[in-house]
């Protein structure tokens, strides 16, 4: 992402996952990471406890991003074709 | 069932060793003539050491098993001598599609890249990968294969290992110094030795179908979740020699493994997924569960373990054989060092560090592959159809898309062997990663990089004009190479005129330039496995022999 995808406020679609800092020996590697974690945080969870988390990690993540444009794009992507 | 292949059978004969009351002594003994066995087997011979291989077997592997190896394993072939008819014969391929609902949405390309001896993959039926295998074995003098000879014991005595063999003429006894056990996954050596592997079970099933069909699909490798011909399930379709397919169905865990291996229900299936209008036939099928473990420890005392004996994984990705073949790389040299006395058996313990290291990623990602096509709950099953949905319209979710990530060189950038970079360099090239290939012209005409590797290790000195050579260099990289642990410096040169008194090789296209981040004057020092175990900007022999006795243990 460039500094003026930032300041114009453009949802970022593009793989980013990354380790700050490290190389990066495998393309997937950080991505699948993510997905690990992302699962094996639900480990243990009923389906009511698993949304309850979900939500609570979707308003972590939008409070992070900030950016209302950015967070309207991706509401709007995310409803896509459901 | 075959229609394509007829598997050769390989005679007992009985041996001079087979006599009551003496136990005959081979420096060293390898259990088991599957992929991993005769890799290491060849990998001794074309170093110049005895070995011989003890199999239960007359015959190579029979069923569908091994399809896919990857371009490391084939340069590891390569080296042994064997790849050239495998890649002649086997299918290349490099592109893999991922579909979702019968709909194309992701993909990825191995090797976007020209320039290297080996494809990306080629498959390859394991049957003939094995038959190649045996008879490159029979082009070295060194190395002997016993069939039907079973190990039934095997028994550390001091610095030995007695090993009982039961043959159709009786059982006999043979005495060694080194054993490695490729066994395969069921490893029998590994429970005589009161031994486990240890690990996850997939509650899952897959039924795996080769059929023998005229279809004219590109050589690729098409994963589909969900397809309308196979709903809330998997398939897999890979292209083989002899017009046979590979069709891999997700089954799920209720079906019983029985009856989905009886032809009348496989078909239905085939025709489903190929179209009711397909001519097919049925070369072999049957259903697998699939497991993820290794052993603790790859070394008990002489016994040393390789291949599936030592580690297994669920087939998407790819890397069991192609993690295995890596195994007996990393092994054979550092096995001739100690068993030459140039070496410490730490050296040994380093092949544990390093291959259990590269184990621990292949699980870590064949396991996160299955948990991708097996999701465990409902959750990860919403998760895993979210990203799904989102690859049809977004980059970041195609890349998570995971089928399997297919097998890739071990990255050995943790090794106790690596000498640690003082000089910035640009390129993925850590110590530790295996060397690039590139194009080269050397002395006896085009060849490749990978290919200037023999059993020494090699000390890689760039330069630009090599007619620019002053005689102090030289004067230092023939001391280099009395050195007692065996070097070999090799001047790699972009212009001029090289003097005779070194080996030289002509980077004709500037790729190994470009790929190891080769300027004038940086230095590479390579293992006999191809491994980088250091680099430098500039010559410096104290630092060269430092890092040739670290990558030795030798310190
Ligand atoms: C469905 C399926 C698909 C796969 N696809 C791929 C793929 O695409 N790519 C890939 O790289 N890998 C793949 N694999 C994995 C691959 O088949 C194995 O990793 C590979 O065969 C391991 O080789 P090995 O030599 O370690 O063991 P094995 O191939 O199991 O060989 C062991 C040998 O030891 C012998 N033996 C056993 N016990 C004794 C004894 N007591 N005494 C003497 N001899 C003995 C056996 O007869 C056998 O010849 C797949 C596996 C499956 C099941």
């Amino acid at each position: 992402m460039t500094a003026s995808d930032k300041t114009s406020g453009k949802l970022n679609t593009e793989a980013n996952f990354h380790h700050a800092g490290e190389p990066v020996t495998r393309p997937y590697r950080a991505g699948d990471d993510l997905y690990e974690a992302l699962i094996d945080s639900h480990q243990g969870l009923s389906d009511e406890q698993s949304q309850m988390l979900n939500a609570r990690l979707i308003l972590l993540l939008a409070n992070h991003i900030g950016d209302l444009a950015v967070l309207r794009q991706a509401l709007a992507a995310a409803r896509e074709s459901i | 069932m075959f229609n394509t292949y007829q598997p050769p059978v390989y005679d007992y004969q009985r041996s001079v060793d087979q006599q009551a009351g003496q136990i005959a002594h081979h420096p060293l003994i390898i259990v088991g003539a599957g992929p991993i066995g005769l890799a290491a087997g060849l990998d001794a011979g074309v170093q110049g050491m005895p070995a011989l291989i003890l199999d239960d077997n007359n015959t190579v592997s029979v069923g569908s098993r091994a399809v896919c190896y990857s371009k490391r394993a084939l340069e590891v072939l390569d080296r042994l001598g064997c790849a050239g008819r495998m890649v002649e014969k086997g299918v290349c391929w490099k592109v893999g599609k991922m579909f979702f609902q019968d709909q194309l949405v992701s993909s990825f390309d191995l090797l976007p890249e020209a320039g290297y001896s080996q494809p990306a993959f080629i498959n390859l039926q394991q049957y003939y990968l094995e038959e190649y295998m045996v008879d490159r074995a029979g082009e070295l003098d060194q190395v002997e294969i016993r069939w039907q000879n079973r190990v039934s014991a095997v028994e550390q005595q001091g610095e030995q290992v007695v090993v009982s063999i039961e043959t159709p003429d009786g059982p006999y006894q043979l005495s060694t110094d080194w054993l490695i056990v490729a066994d395969g996954a069921n490893s029998s050596v590994r429970s005589m030795m009161g031994l486990s592997m240890d690990g996850r079970v997939f509650r899952d099933r897959f039924l795996i179908a080769d059929i023998i069909m005229k279809a004219d699909f590109p050589s690729e490798r098409w994963f589909s979740f969900d397809p309308s011909y196979h709903p809330g399930q998997s398939t897999l379709l890979h292209s083989q020699p002899d017009n046979v397919w590979r069709l891999d169905f997700q089954l799920g865990w209720d079906k019983d493994p029985e009856e989905e291996k009886k032809p009348e229900n496989i078909i239905p299936r085939v025709k489903a997924m190929m179209g009711e209008a397909m001519e097919f036939e049925l070369e072999w099928a049957s259903v697998y569960t699939f497991m993820c473990r290794r052993m603790e420890r790859f070394r008990h005392g002489r016994v040393i373990f390789a291949g599936d004996a030592a580690h297994q994984v669920s087939p998407f990705g790819a890397r069991g054989a192609n993690s295995g073949f890596q195994d007996s790389d990393n092994l054979i040299w550092k096995l001739r060092l100690v068993m030459q006395g140039l070496a410490p058996q730490q050296l040994i313990d380093s092949y544990c560090e390093e291959r259990e290291f590269a184990a621990d990623e292949n699980l870590m990602n064949s396991t996160r592959a299955t948990d991708f096509i097996t999701p465990k709950s409902d959750v990860s099953l919403q998760f895993r159809n979210a990203t799904l949905a989102l690859a049809k319209q977004h980059d970041f979710a195609r890349k998570l898309v995971n089928s399997g990530r297919l097998s890739d060189p071990a990255i050995l950038s943790h090794s106790s062997l690596n000498t640690p970079d003082a000089d910035p360099f640009d390129s993925p090239m850590l110590p530790g990663a295996v060397m690039e290939d590139a194009p080269i012209e050397g002395p006896k005409g085009e060849g490749w990089a990978l290919q200037l590797v023999d059993h020494r290790f090699q000390l890689l000195c760039f330069c630009e004009d090599a007619t620019r050579i002053s005689a102090g260099e030289l004067q230092q990289l023939s001391e280099l190479a009395e050195s007692e642990i065996p070097l070999r410096p090799l001047l790699v040169y972009r212009r001029g005129t090289p003097p005779a008194a070194i080996a030289a090789v002509h980077d004709s296209e500037g790729l190994m330039a470009q790929r190891y981040d080769g300027r004038d004057g940086s230095c590479f020092l390579i293992r006999p496995d191809q491994h980088l175990a250091a680099r430098w900007r500039s010559l410096d022999c104290e630092a060269v022999r430092l890092a040739l006795n670290t990558a030795t243990c030798n310190l």
